[in-house]
């Protein structure tokens, strides 16, 4: 027991470069995600004098949510809950249908890694290399090769790191703060914790992060089945393996440039395994090598596992819409069209003015010296438009119940500043003869109204009459 | 045992840990997992050091930093009242007869006397200021010494019937038990009862009200409607303090009552008081 090792050194990786169809697909990828991700904080959007105008905002210190044209309060959190369950969702639906192309393509921990071996690979060659450079002793070429390497990652990290933040503040007025020094420590902190992460996870941890930190590759298995399409070898076509000389049956002429380009370090030979993200940078390498050797292409493919009995008995594979339309994904897509509908509907008729009621029960009522009853209750009115506005308060059932807010000297006109919530304390009063007084319950509705715009909301409450 | 065995099924090799015939297999842990774990339980070690951590006989250790959330909170605290100075010079200097319902100072006021309500006043008045039996409560519209803001806010600062405050509120009605006989008792009950309610005696009334007349309409008024100034129940409304049916009003006739409210001008600072008559005010019975 004593000499075996239970754990185990990281395995270098030195991934070859290769061309072809997917590899431009993931460098389109790679420069979309990563230029919404730079660029999103800057652009700007003009809400009027009062509303910050950055497009995208997470303002936490006035606790709102802006996204374009539209704006989030806390209350209405629920959207971005909506989001991320659909988030969630699409990400089941790809998985079942496409494997794991999140994984393989648009992850950021997939796409920083393959920035950063992108620079790696200018600044200290391709695979071999890189591989040389590795095993040669730390002479002053290796050194200048490796701190410039090091270097290019911490400013692409730093530049990482800093975009983020921007995110949670005006971002021109921070970028000013942060270069001379004058932006709150809680920005620095985060932009060093991300710079680190960015720096250590791209450039080193790369493959241990998916392997070893992620837990989506161990939910994945529940996702997947034999009709997702996922990236595989044809070991049907392509055993017995061997080179070209030794004229083996198969078409794979054993030249490891699938293993050479795997930036997961793994041999796709092997069948599924838990470590391939099937960013199909084999099948690129491997349909170069069929191009080359006069093999039709596709030894390597997008695949699904029960499409090996038919092309085993030499049958021409299931169409991939028939793979894709299956109960599983037509399921998912319908929860998550459902979810996104109630969305946008929630969306478009929610209104610009809104007000929660909440009725004081400490005490239930209170009685006046005349006799009358009073009811009391809490009224927070939202003006979410980006001026201010006169809001007129009213109640359904006024013949019985009277009306008045606190602090107002009779009127019921008030004024909510824009973009803000206030507190009005509202009483409702029935007079010792009317049914309300003496019932335990009644039912009533308060109104808001803006008196500009013929925009109104209610709400439901009832009115506690006494308790005999 | 340095014998290496591979698992047939998997091609993994084996711990050599054997149980019922089933073998554990070895896949080896990355080597920065454990120095992950290392570098956390130095972490761990320097944290309770640096930090309060460990339990002794009499409290924990302090941690070399000086670090306590009594200090922090007391900092915050600092730091609140610094930033509300401003507004407190403002409420102390206010005048608070015109002090504009929607303006920030008095919602400032109306927050700041909240909590000094709920720390100071709950206790007797109730923390929804509904009052009890001999508290009165402050959220209707019937007052016993005024419900203008300075009559609100001379209540509060020199309080009612105490010792301790020369301009305290101070009215006694004597115990009539000592005076009157039990059925001229139960006459002026009877008077003080038809005031307010249809149902009574008419006779017993009538004989009540000339004792009321003679006895009582010195504080109560000749209609029973009180007197603010000398904090004279008003006793024909439809609220009473001690309770309004004849049980209650007879032992108040007969032994008299006597509430005693603190002078809180001798236990809060001038802005607090300030605060909470602002509170108190805006409760809905204010005047």
């Amino acid at each position: 027991m004593s000499d075996r090792p239970l754990y185990a050194p990281q395995e270098p990786i030195f991934p070859r470069r290769v061309s072809g169809k997917f590899r431009n697909l993931k460098w389109v990828i790679m420069a979309v995600t990563l230029g919404i991700y730079y660029l999103t904080p800057w652009i700007r959007w003009d809400r009027g004098p009062n509303l910050p105008d950055q497009a995208v905002l997470v303002d936490m210190a006035s606790r709102r949510f802006y996204f374009f044209w539209i704006e989030i309060w806390p209350h209405e959190f629920y959207f971005v809950a909506g989001l991320l369950i659909m988030a969630g969702l699409g990400l089941f639906l790809f998985t079942s249908a496409l494997g794991r192309v999140w994984c393989g393509y648009t992850c950021p921990q997939t796409v920083w890694t393959d920035l950063f071996i992108l620079v790696e690979r200018w600044i200290e060659g391709d695979r071999n290399a890189r591989l040389r450079l590795y095993r040669g002793k730390w002479d002053v070429r290796k050194w200048r090769l490796r701190i410039t390497k090091w270097i290019t990652w911490l400013f692409i990290a730093i530049a990482t790191g800093g975009a983020w933040v921007f995110y949670f503040t005006d971002a021109p007025t921070l970028l000013r703060d942060l270069v001379t020094f004058s932006a709150h420590p809680v920005a620095y902190m985060t932009i060093a914790a991300l710079t680190a992460t960015t720096f250590l996870f791209g450039g080193f941890m790369r493959e241990q992060v998916c392997i070893y930190m992620c837990p989506w590759p161990r939910i994945q298995a529940a996702m997947m089945d034999p009709d997702t399409i996922t990236v595989a070898y044809r070991e049907w076509r392509g055993e017995e393996r061997g080179k070209k000389h030794e004229n083996k049956s198969g078409d794979c002429i054993d030249c490891m440039a699938c293993v050479n380009v795997c930036p997961m370090g793994i041999d796709i030979r092997d069948g599924q395994q838990m470590e391939c993200i099937t960013c199909a940078l084999c099948i690129d390498a491997c349909d170069d090598i069929m191009d080359k050797i006069g093999k039709p292409r596709g030894l390597i493919d997008y695949i699904a596992l029960s499409d090996e009995p038919a092309e085993r008995a030499g049958q021409p594979p299931a169409p991939i819409l028939k793979k894709i339309l299956r109960p599983r994904t037509i399921i998912y897509t319908t929860i998550w069209a459902a979810i996104g509908i109630a969305l946008l509907y929630a969306l478009f008729v929610r209104s610009d003015i809104e007000l929660t009621v909440s009725p004081v029960r400490n005490p239930t009522y209170v009685l006046q010296s005349d006799g009358a009853v009073r009811n009391i209750y809490d009224v927070r009115l939202r003006n979410k438009a980006g001026e201010d506005r006169v809001f007129h308060i009213s109640l359904t059932s006024e013949e019985i119940l009277r009306i008045e807010l606190e602090g107002r000297d009779g009127q019921r006109n008030l004024v909510v500043p824009a973009d803000t919530t206030i507190l009005q304390r509202v009483y409702v009063t029935a007079r010792p003869q009317d049914p309300a007084a003496s019932t335990d319950t009644t039912a009533l509705r308060l109104w808001v109204e803006d008196v500009d715009a013929d925009i109104r909301a209610s709400q439901a409450t009832t009115f506690n009459g006494r308790d005999e | 045992m340095s014998e290496r065995k591979v698992d047939e099924e998997t091609g993994v090799e084996t711990t050599g840990h054997s149980w019922d015939g089933i073998e554990e297999l070895n896949n080896p842990l990355p080597r920065w997992w454990l120095w992950t774990l290392y570098a956390c339980i130095v972490w761990a070690i320097a944290y309770t050091v640096a930090y309060p951590a460990w339990p002794m006989i009499s409290g924990a250790t302090t941690g070399m930093l000086g670090f306590s959330t009594r200090a922090q909170v007391a900092e915050d605290i600092v730091q609140h009242e610094a930033k509300n100075e401003a507004l407190v010079a403002e409420l102390v200097a206010a005048d608070l007869t015109t002090l504009p319902p929607s303006s920030d100072l008095h919602r400032y006021a109306v927050a700041r006397g909240g909590s000094v309500f709920r720390a100071q006043c709950s206790q007797c008045h109730g923390s929804g200021a509904a009052g009890a039996v001999g508290y009165p409560n402050l959220l209707d519209n019937d007052w016993l010494w005024g419900g203008d803001i300075e009559s609100i806010s001379a209540t509060i600062t020199h309080g009612v019937r105490n010792e301790t405050d020369l301009d305290a509120r101070y009215s006694e009605m004597p115990a009539y038990g000592d005076i009157f006989a039990e059925e001229e008792i139960g006459a002026v009950v009877e008077y003080v009862t038809s005031l307010s309610s249809s149902e009574f005696d008419a006779d017993l009334a009538q004989a009540g009200s000339e004792l009321f007349l003679d006895n009582c309409a010195a504080c109560h008024g000749d209609e029973g409607l009180g007197d603010q100034f000398l904090g004279a129940p008003n006793l024909a409304d439809a609220i009473w303090l001690y309770g309004g049916d004849r049980d209650a009003l007879t032992e108040t006739v007969t032994n008299a009552r006597f509430g005693v409210m603190p002078a809180w001008g001798q236990r809060l600072s001038d802005v607090d008081v300030r605060a909470v008559s602002v509170y108190v005010h805006a409760l809905g019975g204010g005047e």
